[in-house]
């Protein structure tokens, strides 16, 4: 009887136990998972500003420009009436100015060895005028992302990546920042609100530093590569991705474009 | 019945009472794995006070943002408690306002009402108030106590994980509910869900015991119509509880394995989420079917946690009117028909869910019905007063605001009932101050009766009166204070669950209200630390209470207080019913059932008192 | 002892007495003043038929309340304990049990008959829909996206006409709102029409309105759908006629001007159906122009949802 009694209270202990911790692990679990991918094969690999070679060049795009998708901003009076900057009544999605292709990701796909640690800097993704500043953005896994919320209204961050743990974050005052990561490499996480149909940005987050965004003017620069040949693949929203095979040697700076159509 | 007769064939089971320590316990068995009933009870006592300070904690947080929206938490409202996933530099976000009213109706529903009605009154008062040495099966009832500890652990557990606990509603309607991309919250809804099935568990072990030891286990002359009204009401809930639970743990393994195994129950095709199509399921699955599911569980529960109630403030009642109840079969039966029509008006919490609408004038019609035993009720309690010598103590102060907050609820709950009220007053704050004034103003009022009422025979001192008559009336005044004006909120348009009203300008001027109500509930969920503390102290400094302080009928009232392991030391034998108060038959004003009558008095007394 | 209990008594019975009077004063015009913290104005027929059962309702309920209360507080000073007292000896009277249970029953039931009628009108008692403009309703996480016929009378063809949170009807004409949500349950709520109706992912429900005067509205969502819940809210203009057919034509022709030149083959598919709804983006390969097919696929998966 008394034996019963125990050894029931205590299983029942046990097992709660190991409920409560096993929830609490798996979730470490992936954490230990993504440390020590960070830090796998010795010391991470530091970018070399001296000696590093660099590309750079600019997007172009020769076709016709597509019609832009317009918004209907009408749905929330915040955003219309903060809409000042340029273009408010079109989505970012194609921005193309001279013949230049805006918010093209271009990064190393492949080429690159070791693992770059992410830098102490936070990067920032702002929303303003309910946009997404910047439209693309780049990280390295495991580089600290800040949302910040730059309007007077609801913003919410809510990322569908498909590697790395999706999260979904409101942010409903003004000056409201939320710092997030990416652990995984993930190329590209689309970031939108679902306040706002139209705010769209994509993150893109690699074991590396070397990538780099189109300007308004279509420029890139990816700066501090190790001399060596490297994949390098232009990524945009739209109009897909293009690859280039380029050579470096150290301290070079090889001009390259890219054109879409 | 193995167990019964284990204890009791218990061979020392005559000389280990009177309230003497049993020497050969050790301190893990006398107060933790305790067989007791009594020490069940109590252990469930103490569990509920505790969350029920943690829900009330989460109910001022809510109150917070809606009387100072945007601003940080103070200081007083332990703001530094907060994890930093609810409330970022301490100021409340959207999602994390969601989830602290989802948590505070599951903590207060299924932690804090339930185990106070029924692991608390239920445990400690069936086995003391039919006349039996424990319950049918006391292992069982332990393990009913130690399955809820784990369950509340998951349950807090879930403010700790990734995503924090869980945000769509304690009634978790699905879709929202049915996949984490809608909420952002992953593991916390599935702890919720999980928490909740073992709980479930737990609420069925209990529910069992009671059932069985009430129909098998009552001393010699205790016939089902000689029983206090508590442990009817307790019985006629553990019955209701047997087949409501399993609706409910269904319900949420159909939603787990949505959220995990990517089923499709409650989802169907074509969904999106930020405009993309929903990847992983399906489709096919019906949203309604878990409001169903979850009400036909649901409206139940909601008699679950005020039968209880209702019983008790009718033994507090006739004690402290020194009267026979009025109507006792009356009462019984209103009772019963309160459980079984509740089975058959789910419905009216889907109005306006889309279910058909002839179905809603069904729902409707079976729902004004159930008005009339509560109404029934409500007339013999007043009937009991009548003619009574009416003593004001703080059971009894605490029953009546009971009768009175009840009323209010009740008589709220009829607006609601009509299909085109409810189609304005559905979901705004009106919905939100009656079901208050049921589970506040009702069951958290008989339950601070019950309390206080058989406080002396749990630990053998009264709980002290002065201090129980300021935290009664301080509460009772705030509490009017905190829900009634939120009636007015919701006859303005005022939706619940909304974070911000001041987004909507139909609301915006409503704010002196809702600050009104936040001011009125701090000083509300205040005032509940007066009744612990005085708990506390009158664990250690209150008076000394005899066996029977109240001048009580009912048999827990004939054994010495604190009772001992096995209750009784001879099983009694029960003569008359439970509320033979100022009875000719006897000289005093009370007539305690195991004591018998002079047959003389007996037949000078036929007659009297029954018409 | 006894000056203690009378003082007791007599704070129960203000406090009663108190609520009792304001439950009371709320029903009366009283409290017209008080306006703002009071029913919302009405803006159809149907809300003023609701406040009238809310108003009986409560009117009932007030009287039932108040003689409870004043009953109770009765009792409670009338039969307070005094030394030497003995209560009286009584369990009951059967007849009087009859009576409280009967009346009550044949109050409530009557209750429910009379919102029987009303219930069906709002419910059940739909416009036809050649007699009413219909339009398409279909919130999701956290906006109401709206769409009507357009040009041809019918719906999900291109020149269909789609806002988001502006709702713009007629004055005088009966409106048919047709729900389906595209992810979780919404409630469509305009407090001034008294009419809730959730919208649910899978199935269409209905609501329609008749508003006699032009006026603004606000659509509240009625139903937790999620952290933009609270400030889910839409814009519902009730316009003139002819104001309104103004708005509608210009819709017409901005949505013309949009279909008209038809343009390099990747712009024509995304102008029709991405005003209301993000794209999906690319898989990471260059097939570009599959995306956009998988979007009116999409979109069209919806639209098999609706029934139509």
């Amino acid at each position: 009887m008394k034996f019963n009694r125990f050894s029931l209270a205590a299983a029942l202990i046990l097992c709660s136990a190991i409920a409560v911790s096993s929830c609490g692990k798996k979730h470490r679990y992936d954490q230990d998972d993504a440390e020590e991918g960070d830090t796998k094969g010795g010391a991470a690999a530091v970018v070399d500003t001296v000696n590093g070679a660099t590309v750079t060049g600019k997007i172009l795009f020769t076709g016709t420009a597509p019609a832009q998708v317009p918004i209907k901003q009408e749905s929330d009076p915040v955003c219309a009436a903060k809409a000042s900057e340029e273009k408010p009544e079109v989505t970012q999605e194609v921005v193309i100015n001279d013949g230049k292709l805006a918010n093209v990701f271009v990064y190393i796909s492949k080429g690159i060895d070791g693992t770059y640690a992410p830098p102490a800097q936070a990067a920032m993704l702002d929303q303003q005028g309910c946009r997404y500043h910047p439209h693309v953005l780049g990280v390295v896994a495991g580089q600290k992302i800040q949302f910040r919320n730059s309007d007077a209204t609801l913003h919410n961050i809510h990322p569908v990546p498909k590697n790395n743990a999706s999260f979904n974050l409101a942010q409903a005052s003004v000056g409201k920042v939320d710092e997030k990561m990416f652990d995984k490499p993930e190329v590209m996480i689309p970031i939108s609100c679902d306040v706002h149909g139209w705010m769209r940005s994509y993150v893109g987050v690699l074991n590396h530093p070397f990538f780099s965004v189109s300007g308004s003017d279509g420029s890139f620069s990816i700066k501090g590569l190790p001399p060596g040949t490297y994949t390098i693949t232009a990524w945009h929203e739209k109009f897909g991705e293009q690859t280039q095979e380029v050579t470096v040697k150290a301290k070079e700076t090889k001009d390259i474009s890219i054109a879409y159509k | 019945m193995e167990s019964t007769a284990q204890v009791l064939e218990r061979p020392h089971a005559t000389e280990e009472h009177h309230g003497h320590a049993h020497p050969q316990l050790s301190f893990l068995e006398k107060y933790v794995f305790s067989l007791d009933h009594k020490v069940i009870g109590i252990q469930f006592m103490f569990s509920s006070l505790f969350f029920l300070l943690v829900g009330g904690w989460l109910a001022l947080l809510v109150r917070w943002q809606l009387g100072f929206p945007g601003q940080a938490i103070p200081w007083y409202l332990a703001g530094f408690l907060v994890p930093e996933s609810i409330a970022s530099a301490s100021v409340i976000q959207p999602n994390t306002y969601n989830t602290l009213f989802t948590m505070h109706a599951t903590f207060m529903v299924f932690f804090a009402i339930m185990p106070m009605m029924i692991g608390l009154f239920g445990n400690f008062l069936i086995p003391l108030q039919i006349g039996a040495r424990d319950m049918a099966f006391p292992v069982l009832n332990m393990l009913s106590f130690w399955l809820s500890v784990p369950a509340g652990l998951l349950m807090l557990a879930s403010f700790f994980v990734e995503g924090g606990p869980a945000s769509a509603g304690w009634t978790s309607y699905a879709p929202l509910s049915a996949v984490a991309d809608f909420t952002g919250v992953g593991v916390g809804q599935n702890l919720w869900g999980i928490s909740l099935l073992v709980l479930g568990v737990s609420s069925i072990m209990g529910a069992i015991n009671y059932i069985t030891t009430i129909i098998n286990m009552r001393a010699p002359g205790m016939t089902m119509f000689r029983m206090p009204l508590p442990t009817w009401a307790i019985f006629i809930t553990a019955i209701l509880l047997l087949l409501a639970i399993p609706v409910l743990s269904a319900a949420i393994g159909l939603l787990l394995m949505d959220r995990t195994l990517h089923t499709s129950f409650f989802i169907p095709a074509g969904l999106t989420v930020t405009g993309n199509p929903l990847a992983g399921h399906t489709g096919g699955g019906q949203p309604l079917l878990w409001q169903h599911l979850f009400w036909f569980f649901g409206h139940p529960e909601v008699y679950i946690m005020i039968l209880p109630a209702m019983g008790i403030t009718s033994e507090i009642l006739a004690v402290f009117a020194r009267k026979p109840i009025f109507g006792y079969r009356a009462m019984i039966f209103s009772i019963s028909a309160i459980a079984f029509l509740g089975w058959i008006v789910w419905g009216h919490h889907m109005f306006q869910s889309g279910m058909n609408p002839v179905l809603g004038t069904t729902f409707m019609i079976s729902t004004m019905v159930i008005a009339v035993p509560s109404a029934i009720k409500v007339f013999n309690w007043l009937g009991t007063l009548w003619g009574g010598q009416i003593q004001f103590t703080v059971p009894m102060l605490n029953a009546l605001a009971f009768v009175s907050m009840f009323t209010i609820g009740g008589l709220s709950g009829i607006f609601m009932a009509s299909t085109p009220v409810d189609s304005f007053i559905h979901d705004t704050y009106f919905i939100v101050g009656h079901i208050h004034y049921v589970l506040f103003g009702g069951s958290l009022f008989a339950g601070f009766a019950g309390i206080t009422f058989w406080f002396p025979k749990m630990f053998g001192r009264m709980m002290n009166p002065t201090i129980g008559k300021i935290h009664f009336w301080l509460t009772f005044i705030f509490f009017n204070c905190t829900f009634f004006p939120m009636h007015i909120l919701g006859i303005a348009g005022h939706m619940r669950r909304i974070f911000d009203p001041n987004e909507y300008p139909h609301l915006a001027h409503l704010q002196p209200i809702n600050t009104f109500i936040t001011v009125s509930a701090l000083l509300l969920g205040f005032t509940q630390l007066i009744f612990i503390a005085n708990l506390f102290i009158s664990l250690r400094t209150g008076k000394r209470a005899g066996n029977n302080p109240w001048r009580s009928n009912t048999l827990e009232w004939t054994v010495p207080s604190p009772t001992g392991h096995g209750n009784f030391e001879v099983v009694p034998t029960v003569y008359h019913g439970p509320y033979e108060y100022s009875s000719p038959m006897t000289d005093e004003d009370f007539l305690p059932q195991d004591q018998p009558v002079d047959p003389e008095r007996m037949k000078l007394a036929q007659g009297m008192g029954h018409h | 002892m006894i000056n203690r209990i009378r003082a007791y008594s007599i704070a129960i019975a203000g406090f009663l007495l108190g609520s009792a009077g304001t439950a009371l004063a709320q029903g009366s015009k009283v409290v017209a003043r008080y306006h703002r913290y009071w029913l919302p104005d009405q803006a159809t027929a149907i809300a003023g038929k609701v406040d009238d059962m809310f108003n009986l309702i409560l009117w009932i309920t007030s009287v039932v309340f108040v003689l409870v209360a004043v009953v109770l507080v009765y009792f409670l000073i009338r039969y307070r304990a005094r030394p030497g007292g003995k209560a009286i000896f009584y369990h009951g009277n059967t007849r009087l049990e009859i009576i409280w249970t009967v009346i009550p029953a044949l109050i409530v039931i009557a209750l429910g008959f009379l919102s029987k009628d009303l219930w069906s009108q709002i419910k059940q008692q739909f416009p036809a829909e050649n007699d009413a403009l219909v339009i398409d309703v279909r919130p999701r996480q956290f906006q109401w996206d709206i769409r009507y016929a357009g040009a041809d009378g019918k719906f999900n063809t291109p020149d269909d006409i789609t806002t988001i949170n502006q709702l713009h009807v007629p004055a005088g004409k009966n409106v048919l709102i047709k729900l389906t949500a595209q992810d979780v349950i919404h409630s469509f709520f305009v407090p001034e029409f008294r009419v809730k109706q959730d919208a649910v992912p899978g199935m269409v429900t209905k609501t329609w309105f008749n508003v006699p005067k032009p006026g603004h509205f606000e659509i509240a969502c009625a139903e937790l759908c999620g952290l933009g819940h609270y400030r889910m809210r839409g814009y519902l203009t009730v316009d003139t006629q002819a104001d309104f057919d103004a708005w509608y034509s210009k819709q017409q022709s901005e949505k013309a001007a949009q279909l008209a030149p038809p343009p390099v083959a990747p712009a024509a598919p995304t102008g029709g159906s991405t005003t209301d709804s993000a794209l999906i983006p690319p898989k990471g390969d260059t097939a570009t122009h599959g995306t956009v097919t998988g979007d009116s696929a999409g979109a069209k998966k919806t639209d098999t949802a609706t029934g139509k």
